[in-house]
């Protein structure tokens, strides 16, 4: 899969994260602290909730309609109603950009 | 008016998770759709969004102090009629205050962290009598599909209104019994279609298992009370339920009640009543009805300040429940001929437009 330059560093707040649409496909880039960044698809297993109005807390997204948590290094589920994992793509900074490989 | 008829009108629409309404709510792209929420700067929806422990720890304290302090006068006076100003506190605070504390631990916003959410969750689902797993699926298909027929599980207020059923509520006559039954039948292993309509597979042991729980503990309480021949075990745990919802309904049947169905935007489907802090404390701010469903990630304490940010582009609000029911009252009454009759809320001049996003998820 190809690297994608999804944003600058500074586009994304520490503990926070930012909607990336790609082929059609929907992405959540997020920054924890620094340069620790991560990606996972965009969409909350639950009810196709966009993750990008969530909320951040330490390496935790939480969907912004009905609390399903994840776990944004792994994708695990980690408080219902999310009970499927999300699917996670490796992200990285590059001088300053947020890369991620993504389909 | 004929009280028969108040029973015995026919439903116009099925509001059962399982029936024909449910395959129109797909097809109408009602469904799991898009809504229609005021815009909020980012920066201020993240700190609106913040949690904290201590207002919930604050609230929450309180909560069983008046629960305490009440029942032991309740216990105490036990046999006299100085008993029932405290029982009637105590009921109060068993059943309807507990509601908007089950609320918002449900949602995992009151505290920030996550057991103590979930400990006074499981709490007052108890003193509720509603399954903690099952109401958790349930609230959350409410918040997906509001006021949605065929899919939102908890419409209080189907057409034509069934105002019998609704007054004998106000002390829990139909719905105590319901619950239980409910609970029963959890307990026997058995999920009704709707309730597995509602709740995966990976769930369903665990409401199985909370049925079992809650019920060995009534049944416990109940045998307690005939052993002692005595009604003050169930006027601790289990009556409450009924004698003190009824100010829960007089706060929370506005939410919804008279206004649209099936529509995508929760300004013309949901209600903010303006109360007194006393009601908003026992309430917890759900009183900002429509600001709760546009974003229901802010906890409760902040509900205030996010109405400040929206209030430009939503209706203005009940300034008072007694204004609320004022319209409220003539609409479920002409409702009893005209099913199709709602209110209609008047959105500001400049509020954003309604343009609906329909989903094109299927059943």
């Amino acid at each position: 899969m190809p690297w994608i330059d999804a944003c600058a560093l500074v586009d994304i707040e520490e503990e926070d994260l930012v909607r990336l649409d790609h082929e059609g496909r929907t992405y959540a880039v997020y920054r924890i602290s620094g340069e620790e960044v991560y990606c996972t698809d965009g969409l909350c297993t639950h009810e196709k909730v966009h993750l990008a109005d969530g909320l951040v807390i330490d390496h935790t997204i939480e969907c912004p309609k009905h609390n399903g948590q994840f776990d944004v290094r792994t994708g695990a589920a980690i408080r219902s109603p999310a009970c499927e994992a999300l699917s996670t793509y490796p992200a990285r900074v590059v001088d300053g950009r947020v890369h991620v490989e993504i389909p | 008016m004929d009280p028969v008829r108040l029973i015995t009108f026919p439903m116009e629409r099925d509001y059962s998770l399982t029936g024909p309404e449910r395959q129109n709510a797909f097809d109408k792209g009602l469904a799991g759709a898009e809504w229609y929420r005021t815009p909020v700067d980012r920066k201020v929806l993240k700190s609106l969004m913040k949690r904290t422990d201590w207002p919930a720890t604050r609230d929450i304290a309180i909560w069983v102090a008046v629960l305490v302090g009440s029942g032991a006068g309740g216990i105490l006076l036990w046999g006299s009629w100085w008993a029932l100003p405290f029982f009637f506190v105590y009921g109060v605070f068993y059943a309807s205050a507990a509601d908007s504390r089950w609320h918002e631990c449900g949602h995992g916003t009151a505290f920030k962290t996550r057991w103590k959410n979930d400990a006074v969750y499981e709490l007052a689902s108890f003193l509720l009598m509603r399954n903690s797993v099952v109401w958790r699926w349930s609230h959350a298909r409410h918040h997906t599909d509001t006021i949605i027929v065929g899919r939102d599980p908890e419409i209080a207020g189907m057409r034509p209104p069934q105002l019998i059923v609704l007054c004998l509520n106000l002390f829990g006559i139909v719905a105590v019994p319901q619950s239980l039954a409910a609970l029963a039948r959890n307990a026997a292993g058995i999920l009704p279609p709707d309730e597995a309509d509602l709740i995966p597979e990976s769930e369903r042991d665990n409401a199985i298992r909370v049925g079992r729980i809650h019920i060995a503990i009534y049944v416990l309480v109940a045998l307690v009370s005939l052993w002692s021949w005595s009604l003050l075990p169930l006027m601790i745990i289990g009556l409450p339920r009924a004698y003190g919802i009824w100010l829960l309904l007089v706060m929370g049947l506005p939410q919804h009640l008279g206004l649209a169905e099936d529509v995508l935007d929760y300004r013309i489907n949901s209600r903010t009543v303006l109360m007194n802090p006393i009601l908003r404390f026992i309430y917890l701010n759900m009183n900002y009805h429509i600001e709760h469903h546009m974003y229901p990630m802010v906890p409760y304490h902040a509900l205030p300040k996010l109405r400040e940010v929206v209030k430009h582009d939503l209706p203005a609000p009940n300034p008072s429940l007694w204004n609320a029911w004022s319209e409220i009252i003539p609409c479920v009454l002409r409702q009893l001929r005209d099913p199709r009759h709602f209110i209609r809320p008047q959105l500001p001049e400049g509020a954003g437009v309604w343009e609906p996003v329909r989903s094109n998820q299927t059943a």
